[in-house]
């Protein structure tokens, strides 16, 4: 009976536990993604300004109300426009910020690949 | 010929750098971010005075202009824009509504006594998580609402221009 009880005693300790670090390590996430408006280089996971410390608030309210991440970026970019994310999405203003690495690239590869054709020849 | 396409791709370049460059020099690296909120956002608050909850969606009233404004007492600018906000709390068409953020109560009340109090009523934000219901990121912010939208958004303090513009816009 003793064990039994004791068994039960961790499985919800550990239960517990395991939803706390999932929630935990989202928030940290989330955080770390997230841009402080008041003190520009450092991130919301990173900040103890009065605003860093609200909006970790807010974001930890949010996963409890059981928002998903995708959810809480949009609820905070309503507010504070996309300038707040780290990792900004993919629309018509950031298309050239994605394709230009991937472009300039492509065309050094051209360039080499061109000039070992002619060194071949 | 060759020789001559490289000079100029790197001259142009470099033109291009320093146009780039000289126009990020005239730009404020003050970010103001451009908030997309258009309605009062929703939320429960404590009064001030009488610690009753209200709902941000039933409380302010459609038909009448209304100044939400974030302030603290500890906020020095808050300071400098409270005769402004007297001013405008004697028009009869506004309603001057506070948001004291992050604030301890006798503090607020010690301010008020010393200065002033333009605000119809005051609500509670004690942890800071209603300010970012609006959008805001520091003290004081000021919005004025009309119909339950947001009409205009001020950041920083209140001062001549804006006081005139608000008188207009409700007049």
């Amino acid at each position: 009976m003793k064990i039994s009880k004791l068994i039960f005693l961790f499985l919800i300790l550990f239960s517990f536990n395991s939803l706390n670090a999932n929630e935990d390590k989202l928030k940290t996430e989330i955080t770390k993604n997230l841009r402080c408006l008041v003190c520009q280089g450092q991130s919301v996971y990173d900040s103890d300004s009065e605003f860093a410390v609200s909006l970790k608030l807010v974001v930890e309210n949010k996963i409890q109300q059981g928002l998903t991440e995708d959810q809480i970026y949009k609820f905070l970019t309503d507010k504070y426009g996309e300038w707040i994310l780290y990792d900004p999405k993919f629309n018509k203003n950031t298309y050239l910020l994605w394709f230009l690495p991937l472009l300039i690239l492509l065309l050094g590869g051209a360039i080499i690949v061109k000039k070992l054709i002619k060194i071949k020849k | 010929m060759k020789k001559r396409i490289i000079s100029f791709l790197i001259i142009s370049s470099l033109i291009f750098a320093f146009v780039i460059f000289y126009k990020g020099l005239n730009k404020s690296s003050f970010y103001q971010p451009k908030s997309e909120i258009e309605e009062i956002p929703k939320f429960f608050a404590k009064t001030f005075y009488s610690k009753e909850e209200i709902d941000s969606q039933k409380f302010f009233k459609k038909d009448k202009y209304y100044l939400l404004n974030i302030w603290a007492s500890w906020c020095v600018p808050c300071r400098d824009e409270h005769p402004i906000l007297i001013s405008l709390s004697e028009n009869k068409n506004l309603d001057i509504i506070g948001l004291n953020y992050k604030d301890k109560i006798s503090n607020a009340e010690k301010f008020l006594d010393e200065l002033g109090n333009p605000y119809k009523e005051i609500l509670l934000d004690q942890d800071g998580t209603r300010a970012i219901e609006w959008g805001a990121f520091g003290v004081p912010e000021t919005f004025l609402i009309y119909q339950n939208r947001i009409v205009k958004k001020y950041i920083g303090p209140l001062n001549q221009n804006s006081f005139e513009e608000i008188e207009q816009t409700i007049r």
